[in-house]
């Protein structure tokens, strides 16, 4: 059998590795492959590839409603042995062995063996989800191992093509396979813009869905069909360790920057559109770039671009949020402070301890600060005092009789001690609204408990 | 000759201690609904092994067994903060992080290859067991006794051993605290132990099993093997240390099984080999299947003749409270076809036949009827029943014409109910209890 000496496991290689520096590609050369001019054989892998990531993103985001992301890597690496099957018994019923539509049919039939395994494991044992996926991938992908080793041992004839359902071998694609995949691809998408109503209805509520009277056991199904499609395709390009991940990462990213599904199916699809015509090109121009790992790549920078930066669910604008929300309490506390010890002015003593006791670092105090002077609650600082504008004293009063309010509230409504009730008003006495305190009047008043007056007499 | 020492035995011992290695740490996987954690470090070491070697140009173990380690915990933290901060779901998180550093370890591993060197990331997947040969193994077993042999075994087995040793180490001293972390990490750390702390060391053992695992036998098996002895143990038993104690015999005996099974079987139609890491996944999935299907506790089969039994008993105790209760109806004798309507199956023969066998009811002319053993029974029976009847309405506060359904499930089990008055509460009389004479 033929070894594949693996370099860097193997003791006794000699020379060390260098690193390869690719050749750039010429300009004309890289503005010839990304406007589709680089030849048929090019623009229609690009273009193929650019179609596939559309549909991948697509029909990725009702796989990740539907909390089934690592279930297609349970797919994908069942295909392997499909593959390998097809090829070898291909010739008995009088097929080419290396015709696509056959290995993808082979393909399909065992990705779906191992999606019905995953349901049966969980169904008839007591393993959880995750480790049913782990067993199907592990195991059906052993078994395509081994019909690889037999195939390249024994079958006679050229195998070395089944490799490149592994890791994808865009480049080498010939127009035919191209066109068979850009037609499921383009199935894919039809099919999903027919049944979105469908499909959105069984991803948010099922139970409704039924309850309904949709048919959700096979819109379920149709949906996995779709998915077994897309990664099918994608296959021979891709690679089925990476297909995968054409249908989690576009819609996960995509999830950052919006809270409607249309528009989410809709980004889904671009960034994954995107990265497939990237991959390609990249892959077009540098031979030993594999295609799979860099549409995964930009795929990749994408969602860590929007993890971070997307206005309302990114890490950054959630930090931001958090903070700011964090400047304010402090600036409320700092004003209610100043409006209980009765003064207009806030010595830099004064304020130096107060810091300290609410543990406040400088930079946080720089922060308050600076928060407070630009809404003009503190006015001009000299050295040892600053002084509190008459905004801030207003603010700092309204904060304290928040805080009285409350505080009566939960002594005379809601059963809690005097003693307890200072920390749970620290955090409320800021987010009271004026409907609620307004009630909070009310009631008080009714009750007949004692509450400081309104603040209109208030400077 | 089935066993050649130059050929075989280092790959099988490789494959046997990678096995074990990953089969042990792949317990607490399970427990904690982590087993895809190890499909996701297994595939982000690479690119650690590939920075690794880009950073420090030399193939040295400790320096790849570095990279990997920290390609795996930076693995776990990814998962965690992109759950976390991202709020993605746990298992896109996984997908995300896993396939974007898999990605960049494919793309590298390109670069760092000279162009005319045969280097494919698939010798990641599939494993290297073959190439382990011991050209100069000596003929027999006897001759493995000497200084040579140690010099002979391959860097792999002993980096394994290591791995192997530490993580026994690992799980036995800290047993305790990492079986309380598995089943309630809630609970662990109210009692001061650091779960957290602890999840990162095992997933640190996991990285290093992984990466000390597929440069013997490929990620794939590693992924198998962290995955597949722990849930077959996990349907033999519910005692985590009988688990453990299974899942590392089970790894042992599904290594030496596969490892045969590639080398062997194709030779008998005349076949080369195939490759072992690929079959010994395969075997440990055949002995999964296998356990998922015959387990006495916890298997389909087994499952299956319970419910089967128990079907056949509710069957059987119908039948004589129906007889009874017809007898106190003054018909002491039914037909076929009485009991037929009765019972609501259209085919009660069988069910007659048992019940004669067991010489609980007696024929007679075609009309069946209690015999005296059969009636004792039906007593016990009924007595339940009513029994039941009356602490629902009584204790349970239903109402009286809502209590029958429940009675007629809760009879056929063991607990007997308490005792009551001499009626139920429809008035009819509650049976004495046959064992009391």
């Amino acid at each position: 059998m033929p070894l594949r000496i693996p370099i860097l496991f193997h003791a006794n290689m000699q020379h060390s590795i260098q690193e390869v520096t690719d050749e750039w590609p010429r300009m004309s050369e890289i503005i010839e492959t990304i406007t589709f001019r680089a030849g048929y054989n090019t623009g229609m892998v690009i273009g193929g590839t650019a179609l596939l990531g559309l549909a991948a993103g697509i029909i990725g985001v009702f796989a990740l409603l539907r909390k089934r992301s690592l279930m297609t890597d349970a797919l994908s690496h069942a295909t392997l042995p499909g593959i390998t099957l097809a090829f070898l018994f291909a010739g008995t019923f009088g097929l080419e062995s290396k015709s696509l539509p056959v290995l993808l049919v082979g393909a399909s039939v065992t990705g779906v063996l191992g999606v019905i395994c995953v349901q049966l494991i969980l169904h008839h044992t007591r393993l959880r989800e995750d480790a049913a996926i782990g067993i199907v991938l592990s195991v059906f992908f052993g078994a395509g191992i081994v019909g690889l080793s037999y195939i390249q041992a024994n079958a006679p004839g050229d195998s070395g093509g089944l490799n490149h359902f592994i890791y994808g071998q865009a480049a080498t694609m010939r127009v035919g396979d191209v066109v068979l995949m850009g037609s499921i691809a383009l199935v894919a998408i039809m099919a999903t813009l027919l049944f979105m109503k469908e499909f959105a209805i069984v991803c948010f509520n099922d139970a409704f869905a039924r309850v309904d009277g949709w048919p959700v056991g096979l819109v379920d199904l149709f949906m996995m069909a779709l998915v077994v499609l897309v990664t099918v395709a994608g296959l021979q390009a891709v690679g089925l360790i990476l297909v995968v991940s054409m249908l989690i990462i576009p819609p996960v990213a995509a999830r950052f920057w919006t809270d409607r599904l249309s528009v989410l199916v809709l980004i889904s699809g671009i960034i994954g559109a995107t990265s497939g015509y990237l991959g390609a090109t990249v892959s077009a121009l540098f031979p030993r770039k594999p295609a799979g790992a860099v549409i995964v790549l930009t795929a990749g920078c994408i969602f860590v671009l929007s993890m971070f930066l997307a206005p309302k669910r990114g890490v950054f604008a959630h930090a931001i949020r958090r903070v700011s929300v964090r400047v304010k309490v402090a600036g409320d506390h700092l004003l209610e402070h100043v409006y209980e010890s009765r003064q207009s002015t806030l010595t830099s003593d004064d304020f130096a301890n107060f810091a300290r006791m609410q543990g406040w670092s400088p930079l946080f105090q720089l922060l308050i600060r600076f928060a407070l002077r630009r809404e003009n609650m503190l006015g001009s600082k000299t050295r040892s005092e600053i002084r509190v504008t008459e905004a801030g004293l207003e603010r700092g009063a309204r904060v304290s009789r928040n805080h009285a309010l409350w505080e009566q509230y939960l002594v005379s409504h809601a059963d809690i001690a005097p003693s307890h009730v200072d920390w749970s008003v620290d955090m409320v006495e800021h987010v009271l609204s004026d409907e609620l305190i307004h009630e909070l009047e009310t009631a008080l008043r009714n009750q007949g408990v004692d509450f400081p007056p309104s603040l209109e007499g208030v400077g | 000759m089935y066993f050649d020492l130059a050929l075989d035995l280092f790959p099988l011992l490789a494959a046997a201690l990678a096995a074990v290695c990953c089969g042990l740490l792949g317990n607490f996987l399970l427990l904690r609904k982590q087993s895809m954690m190890g499909d996701a470090i297994s595939h982000s070491v690479l690119p650690g092994l590939v920075i690794a070697f880009l950073i420090a140009s030399t193939r040295s173990p400790l320096v790849m067994l570095a990279g990997a380690t920290i390609a795996g915990v930076v693995t776990v933290v990814l998962v965690e903060f992109v759950k976390r901060f991202g709020k993605v779901e746990p298992g896109a998180a996984m997908g995300v992080v896993f396939s974007i550093l898999f990605a960049l370890g494919v793309l590298l591993i390109e670069k760092a290859a000279v162009r005319h060197v045969d280097l494919d990331a698939e010798c990641v997947l599939h494993g290297q067991l073959e190439t382990l040969v011991w050209y100069s193994a000596p003929a027999t077993i006897s001759g493995l006794w000497s200084v040579e042999t140690l010099d002979a075994i391959p860097r792999q087995i002993i980096t394994l051993t290591i791995i192997l040793i530490l993580a026994i180490g690992f799980v036995s001293l800290l047993f305790k605290e990492l079986r309380l972390a598995s089943f309630d990490p809630a609970l662990a750390t109210t009692l001061g132990f650091n779960s957290t702390l602890l999840h990162y060391l095992l997933m640190i053992f996991v990285a290093a099993a992984t990466v000390a695992s597929f440069e013997a036998v490929g990620s794939i098996l590693v992924i198998a093997m962290l995955i597949c002895p722990g849930a077959t143990a996990r349907l033999l038993t519910d005692r985590l240390r009988t688990q453990i104690v299974l899942s590392v015999l089970i790894a042992l005996f599904t290594a030496v099984g596969g490892y045969f099974s590639a080398t062997i079987i194709p030779g008998w139609f005349g076949r080369d080999t195939v490759n072992a890491a690929g079959s010994i996944t395969v075997f440990s999935g055949l002995v999964l299947s296998l356990t998922i299907i015959i387990s006495p506790s916890h298997g389909i089969l087994s499952r299956m003749i319970r419910r089967i039994r128990l079907s056949s008993r509710v069957a059987l105790d119908d039948l004589l409270a129906t007889m009874y209760r017809a007898q106190e109806q003054a018909q002491a004798e039914m037909s076929a076809s009485d009991i037929s309507d009765a019972i609501l199956r259209s085919k009660p023969q069988p069910l007659l036949n048992r019940a004669v066998k067991r010489a609980l009811i007696q024929r007679h002319r075609g009309m069946y009827s209690l015999t005296e053993k059969g009636q004792r029974a039906a007593r016990s029976i009924v007595r339940r029943h009513r029994l039941w009847e009356h602490y629902l309405v009584d204790q349970a506060g239903l109402a009286p014409d809502h209590v029958h359904e429940t009675a007629e499930r809760l009879e056929h089990l063991p607990p007997v109910p308490p005792a009551g008055p001499q009626t139920d509460p429809q008035g009819k009389v509650i049976p004495d209890d046959p064992q009391v004479p």
